[in-house]
């Protein structure tokens, strides 16, 4: 029997602010426990949350963004639980109406445009952190966390494999990242994801049971989660049997979802409007003046690649995925008039570095100028492919300017007749063997003899140069 | 009948109140009495009547994001509890 | 006359005129605790040397005392939180609790010159209308010390009325400020919603809770509100609302104005002697010129049902908090679930345990429409009943309560009747007025309260109204009790 996945993901975003939702307290990642808190945040007796205005602007660029409706007139709900981790007992969220409502967003897989569904995307405030205390009895809370700005996007069941829940996630990151809404840094949980995930017969168009997968803390384990938890429901409904509706929890460790079952009985949130807030009436000059401060988003940018540079569709897109190297491009490019080379030491050798080292972008010691020298030097004859490469190696490791490192290095070409002319004479002479094969008409011993010259040069010799000399001299 | 016992038990839960057998008994009485009272609501036609869940026509009230000084660690746990290494300290939460 | 009789206007123009020192003034008004404070049981808690400290600091700054109360000693309920200061809302579950930061109208009391002697009783966390809902102490109104003052503002209440203090904050909800004054024979101002910042004003019903003076006359209480008024960056619900000055209003005028006597206040459950001080002090009101008439606010009879909705709703959710994790007390379990249990069971006393009941239950699921939902929209329509009043009226007048104080355990084992006797002041809260509680005569030697409602922000009517009555009646009253 033939089944059809069904996915939708609801997506947490923490918001760049500088300060907490509903207090002025710092939201700087990873400082000591407690020492970003105030009466406000700790939900002390008698204070009130006042709504942080860039939280509820970079809120309505996300909706924006994500091609949302507006909502002109919106409010904040409580939503009641209690937790350690939640200071009030209950957590200021918006219920019944969103920031925004009906958006989309395009991805792509296997070369194919898909749009998935954007149900609503709503501003709330973060929960504090809980840790196992060492003697396993306790569990001890930091609030440094609490308060700090996030939205809620809640996407339709549009997705139909764990490869585009991935690519609908990294799309979303890519839109976040382009916008400065987020640093969305799913290591420091600043996005996070939980999936609800169904089977169905294929071409049945009601919903099989989905179960809700938690704790999918970066995009492979996004993939992996859902794709283990497509398999364990497959198995089941092969087998004749149902699967219960419940949440999991993605353990990394093993490599499966685990049932999240609690003796606590089914939740009741008691949502009512908060009544220590006032209601948003948003008009549409504000919402244009939002509108405005969307930049060039990836789609948009990966199109004006392609036109704009020639560049191929697949390097446009790579480039585009990450709003920092797409910025890196751009800029380079109007150092050295050469998008294809820079497209190719980007995507080879930038974005390999990168890898290898785990650097951001943001973090990468070369520039975009740098980079453009380098390969202008290229494009001179100054250095070879080869030596360009140790040079690169060495810029992102210290940011040097390449011309230093050459010169440092004494990796300048030797494009000079004079000074090669000895040396091919001296490997001639030294490999009597090989003159025989080439002159025998063995083209390929040429290359031997070539390859010591570069040897004797320490790679330096201008290699079009050394096979003239040695053609030349070889007849 | 308004309210059963068993919803009683249930209501205390949700309020993370442990009552006693004799607490669960009165309050199921006192309960049934208020709502019995509010019943009266039920007679108006209320139909087209927003909610006021505020009675002032205010809208947008929004601070800026400027960091405002808090209290130290010390001060956020002088009244803890319990506290361990700069934490509050719960008895542990028990997972799955 | 004895310097603690003085009223609040009197001690700050005497200050300011050097006739008096700051000092002098809190010492009197402390040995007049000493003296009463067995009998009453006001406060809750006090710091004499910290006061006294605080009063000779502004003894040298005379010469600058530039705030309306400067020197002037006072009292606030103990749900309002003062930074160092124990603020336990007359709860178990806060006991111990010193808050790490002080409620903006006490701060602005305290920019404003006054001394603040302690903290007063209340029914724990505001719930109640008689004090006897204090975790920690009965009340006694000094009329007659074996009845209640009234609440959940009982202490503040008691304290001005038996010369403790010459003002103190309460706080009002469904009538907590109004009924204990007018319980007490002093004056007591709910200002409208959004007047008075909340921030640090432990929350009872977030919707409902206003903080106002009890005072012995209609001029301190403009004066008090003219110290605590005003727009606060941290209530979103502070209103961005012009403070005029209200002592200006007090000109004892009140001819032509139109005042409207809503027949539904003046009905079966009201004691004919309360009925009959009203109607007499009414009379006085037209007498000076005003334009009296009956009207109706047919919805009154479901304002009781609506509050008992409305408020635990926000009160369950606002006391939720109180989780034995940061601050308070904590009653260790087997685990966390057990933790809260007792923490709460043992930190709540009954009566907020059964609003907490009554709020979970009105919003939990299946019953949130029947209940909060359609509550909220009665509400809608009793507060439209005030609006068609006021385009044609410049204020209401009525009594504050329909009876006068009752006897400690008369009505504390059954909630509904308790519940019943804020019938007349509930309105007001659920549709956010202005309105005071002013002493208007004795029945069966207990004082009688006459309320003046408001429109929105329109304060300055509530005061001439009321501060005209005062004036004209002249009533000297002097608590029987002590």
């Amino acid at each position: 029997m033939e089944f059809e996945t069904v996915i939708g993901l609801e997506v947490h975003v923490e918001l760049a602010t500088k300060t907490k939702i509903f207090c002025g307290c710092s939201t700087e990642f990873g400082a000591p426990p407690n020492t970003h808190v105030c009466p406000v945040c700790l939900g002390h007796p008698g204070v009130l949350p006042v709504l942080n205005r860039r939280a509820l602007e970079l809120a309505m660029k996300a909706a924006l963004a994500l091609n949302c409706r507006i909502a002109r007139e919106s409010k904040f709900d409580r939503k009641n639980y209690f937790y350690p981790d939640l200071p009030k007992a209950y957590q200021i969220s918006q219920y019944d109406m969103p920031i925004g409502e009906d958006g989309y967003i395009e991805i792509e897989v296997d070369g194919r445009t898909k749009r998935i569904g954007i149900t609503r995307v709503h501003l709330e405030e973060d929960a504090g952190k809980l840790m196992h205390s060492a003697d396993g009895l306790h569990s001890l809370v930091d609030f440094n966390r609490v308060g700090v700005p996030l939205i809620e996007i809640v996407s339709e069941p549009d997705m139909r494999s764990p490869e585009e829940a991935r690519a609908y996630l990294e799309k979303l990151k890519a839109i976040m990242q382009y916008c400065e809404i987020s640093d969305v840094r799913m290591e420091e949980g600043s996005l996070r994801c939980d999936a609800n995930i169904s089977l169905r017969p294929a071409g049945s168009t009601s919903f099989g049971t989905k179960t809700e997968i938690k704790n999918l803390n970066s995009f492979r384990n996004v993939q992996r989660g859902l794709e283990y938890e497509q398999e364990r429901q497959r198995q089941i409904l092969l087998s004749g049997g149902e699967v219960v509706q419940e949440t999991r929890r993605w353990d990394e460790a093993t490599g499966q979802t685990v049932s999240m079952r609690s003796k606590e009985e089914a939740h009741d949130y008691r949502y009512f409007p908060e009544p220590d807030l006032v209601a948003l009436s948003i008009d549409d000059a504000w919402v244009e003046r939002i509108r405005q401060t969307i930049p060039e988003l990836p789609d948009a940018r990966k199109r004006r690649f392609i036109e704009q540079y020639g560049l191929p569709a697949y390097d446009a897109g790579v480039l585009t995925a990450s709003k920092g190297v797409a910025d890196f491009f751009d800029e380079a490019v109007r150092y050295v008039d050469d998008p294809k080379a820079v497209s190719n030491w980007m995507m080879g050798e930038l974005l390999g570095h990168m890898n290898q080292s785990g650097l951001e972008i943001g973090r990468v010691k070369v520039t975009p100028r740098g980079l453009a020298k380098l390969i202008g030097l290229i494009r001179e004859g100054t250095i070879s492919t080869k030596i360009a490469k140790t040079v690169f190696a060495e810029m992102f490791e210290t940011g040097k300017d390449p011309e230093s490192i050459i010169e440092e290095k004494g990796l300048v070409q030797i494009s000079d007749e004079g000074a090669l002319a000895a040396i091919v004479d001296k490997v001639i002479e030294a490999n009597p063997k090989s003159v025989a094969d080439y002159k025998g008409g063995k083209e390929k011993a040429l290359g031997a003899l070539v390859g010591q010259v570069m040897k004797e040069t320490k790679g330096k010799a201008n290699p079009q140069l050394v096979n003239k000399l040695l053609k030349e001299r070889l007849g | 009948m308004k309210i059963s016992l068993e919803q009683v038990e249930h209501v205390a839960r949700l309020a993370r109140l442990s009552l006693s057998e004799d607490e669960a008994r009165r309050y199921t009485e006192q309960l049934e009495a208020i709502l019995e009272f509010a019943d009266q609501l039920q007679e108006l036609d209320v139909s087209g009547v927003p909610p006021t869940s505020h009675v002032l026509p205010i809208y947008n009230v929004l601070r800026e994001d400027e960091e405002q000084p808090g209290l130290t660690r010390e001060e956020a746990l002088a009244g803890a509890p319990d506290s361990e290494d700069g934490q509050f300290r719960v008895p542990a939460i028990l997972e799955g | 006359m004895a310097m603690w009789r003085w009223s609040v206007r009197e001690m700050a123009d005497r200050v300011r005129a050097g006739e008096v020192k700051p000092s002098e003034l809190t010492e009197a008004v402390l040995a007049r605790i000493r003296e009463t404070e067995g009998k009453i049981r006001a406060f809750l808690h006090m710091d004499e040397e910290a006061a006294m400290s605080r009063a000779r600091g502004l003894d040298g700054r005379a010469g600058e005392a530039r705030g309306l109360l400067f020197g002037v000693p006072g009292a606030v309920k103990d749900n309002l939180c003062t930074a160092g200061v124990r603020t336990t809302c007359a709860s178990r579950i806060l006991a111990n609790y010193v808050p790490p930061y002080t409620a903006t109208a006490v701060c602005k009391l305290e920019e404003h010159g006054a001394v603040l002697v302690g903290k007063t009783n209340m029914d724990e966390f505001a719930m109640g209308s008689s004090t006897e809902n204090s975790a920690f102490q009965k009340t006694a109104n000094p009329w007659d010390l074996n009845r209640v003052p009234g609440g959940s503002s009982g202490g503040s209440a008691a304290a001005v009325a038996a010369g403790q203090v010459p003002f103190a904050l309460g706080s009002d909800t469904g009538g907590s400020i109004r009924q204990p004054a007018a319980f007490c024979g002093v004056v007591g101002l709910k200002p409208t919603y959004g007047r008075v910042s909340r921030y640090g004003l432990v929350a009872f019903a977030s919707s409902l809770d206003q903080i106002g003076p009890i005072t012995r006359t209609v001029e301190d209480a403009a004066l008090v509100l003219q110290a605590i008024a005003g727009r606060d960056p941290r209530d979103s619900t502070s209103a961005p609302v012009e403070v005029p000055d209200w002592t200006a209003s007090l000109t004892g005028e009140v001819k032509g104005m139109r005042l409207a006597v809503p027949r539904e206040y003046i009905g079966e459950g009201t004691d004919p002697a309360v009925a009959e001080a009203v109607k007499r002090a009414v009379e006085t009101l037209a007498g000076l010129g005003a334009v009296v008439e009956e009207v109706s606010l047919p919805h009154t009879k479901y304002a009781v049902a609506v509050y008992y909705l409305i408020a635990p709703a926000e009160a369950s959710s606002n006391l939720a908090r109180y989780d034995g994790v940061r601050y308070g007390v904590r009653v260790e379990g087997d685990n966390l679930i057990d933790m809260y249990g007792r923490t709460r069971s043992q930190g709540f006393g009954p009566e907020v345990k059964r609003r907490i009941m009554l709020g979970t239950y009105a919003l939990s699921s299946g019953y949130y429409d029947a209940y909060y939902l359609r509550a909220q929209k009665v509400r809608t329509l009793i507060r439209r009943d005030f609006e068609a009043v006021f385009e044609r009226f410049d204020a209401v007048v009525a009594p504050t309560a329909p009876t006068t104080a009752f006897r400690f355990g008369e009505k504390i084992e059954d909630p509904l009747t308790m519940y019943l006797n804020d019938v007349l002041t509930i309105p007001v809260n659920l549709a956010g007025l202005p309105a005071i509680s002013v002493p208007c005569g004795l029945a069966g030697g207990l004082p009688v309260g006459l309320q003046v409602i408001g429109k929105p922000f329109d304060e300055a009517t509530v005061l001439r109204v009321a501060h005209a009555y005062e004036q004209a009646a002249a009533l000297k009253l002097e608590p029987a009790g002590l």
